[in-house]
């Protein structure tokens, strides 16, 4: 009697479980996906490109490329010389830059945007003196950017750190004592090491940078075809009722966010490989 | 312990990162609290504590516990049928759970608006209930869900896998229920993850913006979020306000910060 109650607890438990996970995450995930496309599609094919002939898309468009093109190469280069200094080397404070270098993700995009208005905005003596000299930081272009990088800038640092961490220092150690300089060594030694992962944070810093909406609004002043980037343009288009218009943007960057997820995959998948070939 | 490394570019990279850390993050943050420092205490409090203010406390910080708690449960239940059994679609399921991390949130905004709308595909199916799904508290719910869902998942999914399975085996084969299985064997060893992912998600709600404002309507005193009020205030210039509540939010990430900081390193000691 009590097995055949306990074999039948194990065939349905599996099915429950996998039922309620399914229903979860198509509530909260499969459908919005999908809504973007077919929202962008409602009126055909023809309208959904129709909305890419508008001066302002391009605009957006451009500036979000702009800002990207910026701020995702500072982030990497700060983001493999922090893991660098982090990963190699024994120093006081470490745990304390680490904690300094998450900060951004536990600052709402917000405040992250408020941060650089107050510092730029005409209050501060900093601010009075751009105004004096002509130079726009808040509600212009180098504003968005600067808040880009701040909201981006722990990806690339956060996604190296754990995986130099595991491959530890000998290879560059056997390096240095058979005569190689700093340089040769990050290249033929470390970057070819941690380039899935470096690869992945530069994805992810990337769909970051291009989709940041929260500090970017803030920062921006939504002035159309000057300071809208591609989703503060969505919002405009959105607020606007302009649907097909606000969706049809929209594919854009869920395209960008569906490549986010097909590139995790397969670095998962190759750092796994990676690391069942150096056990063997 | 301190053991000169041999490799090269400590220098460089100590510098560069200390540099570029204070300059995009630090300086920038400190002119916050500058700028708090120049208020008197009066005028905080009154930013602070205003009506308007104190009903956006109450609806960010309850709709993001209650975010959280369902994606404590929905996600221990995502993360076990992910860990422990095998069926066709698994590895796009596992994959999908990262989109609100991968996905803009202006993106996710006005999707998540149009299907939760009266008129869209589930919001329909709720006002034949009677409930308004958008534009309403129930809406800033389902966003800051949505944005929460990943992170406990992740962070149980690692400490599921490594959980014995013989140790519940031996659990059933003793006499245990499925039930007492799971609460005196399973539960046990995955409360600190599954308290640090509770934790993360409540993190990341409490300074959501983008997946949310398109949903709440943002009827005041009714569905405005706090980060929508530091917004307002920006909008009508009063810098101090905007300010004010930055630095009450800010003071909340930082103790959250430390609470899951506390309970990972408890989680590895619970693990040692």
């Amino acid at each position: 009697m009590k097995n055949k109650t306990t074999r039948w607890s194990d065939r349905v438990i599996p099915i429950l479980m996998i039922t309620l996970t399914l229903l979860f995450v198509s509530l909260f995930l499969i459908i919005p996906l999908i809504s973007i496309f077919t929202e962008a599609f409602r009126q055909g094919t023809r309208a959904y490109l129709e909305s890419f002939k508008d001066e302002y898309a391009w605009s957006a468009i451009r500036l979000t490329l702009i800002t990207a093109g910026i701020a995702v190469p500072m982030n990497v280069v700060f983001g493999v010389m922090a893991a660098w200094c982090i990963t190699k080397f024994q120093f006081r404070g470490k745990n304390i830059l680490i904690t300094l270098i998450d900060l951004p993700f536990a600052i709402s995009p917000v405040i992250a945007g408020l941060i650089f208005v107050l510092a730029f905005g005409q209050r501060t003596a900093l601010g009075a003196w751009l105004i004096d000299h002509d130079i726009k930081i808040i509600f212009a272009a180098p504003g968005i950017v600067l808040a880009t990088v701040f909201v981006t800038f722990p990806f690339v640092a956060r996604e190296l750190i754990p995986l130099m961490q595991e491959q530890g220092t000998l290879e560059e150690e056997a390096a240095v004592s058979l005569g190689a300089g700093g340089w040769s060594i990050f290249w033929r030694v470390t970057l070819p090491n941690i380039k899935w992962g470096l690869l992945y944070g530069l994805i992810l810093c990337n769909a970051r940078a291009m989709g940041e909406f929260g500090a970017v609004s803030v920062v921006s002043g939504h002035i159309r075809g000057e300071t809208n980037t591609v989703p503060l343009y969505i919002e405009t288009l959105y607020a606007g009722y302009s649907t097909v218009a606000a969706f049809s943007m929209a594919t854009l960057l869920a395209g960008l966010a569906i490549i986010t997820l097909i590139a995790k995959s397969i670095v998962e998948w190759k750092v796994k490989r990676g690391r069942r070939n150096t056990e063997t | 312990m301190k053991k000169r490394s041999i490799i090269p570019g400590f220098g460089l990279t100590f510098g560069v990162t200390v540099t570029y850390l204070s300059l995009i993050v630090l300086l920038p943050l400190s002119l916050l609290v500058w700028n708090t420092a120049s208020l008197t205490f009066t005028d905080f409090l009154k930013a602070v504590t205003s009506t308007q203010v104190l009903a956006s406390y109450r609806l960010t910080f309850g709709a993001s516990f209650f975010a959280a708690l369902i994606n404590a449960v929905f996600g221990f239940i995502a993360a076990w049928t992910l860990v422990r059994y095998r069926f066709p679609g698994r590895r796009i399921l596992d994959a999908l759970i990262d989109m609100p991390f991968a996905m803009p949130t202006a993106v996710s905004g006005i999707a998540l608006t149009t299907i939760y709308a009266s008129t869209g595909w589930v919001g329909s199916w709720f006002d034949r209930f009677g409930i308004q799904s958008a534009y309403s508290p129930l809406g800033v719910l389902i966003a800051l869900t949505f944005i929460g869902l990943p992170f406990v998942v992740r962070t149980l999914q690692p400490t599921l896998e490594e959980l014995d399975k013989e140790v519940e085996e031996a659990a059933e084969s003793l006499g245990a229920s499925r039930f007492q299985t799971f609460w005196r064997v399973i539960l046990p060893s995955v409360w600190p993850a599954l308290i640090t992912g509770f934790t993360l998600a409540f993190a990341r709600a409490l300074g959501e913006y983008g997946s949310v404002v398109f949903i709440s309507g943002n009827i005041p005193f009714e569905t405005e979020i706090t980060s929508l009020m530091i917004v307002a205030k920006l909008e009508q210039y009063d810098y101090a306000g905007a300010t004010a509540i930055s630095v009450v939010m800010l003071s909340v990430s930082f103790v959250l910060m430390l609470i899951i900081n506390l309970s990972q390193y408890y989680a590895r000691r619970v693990g040692r």
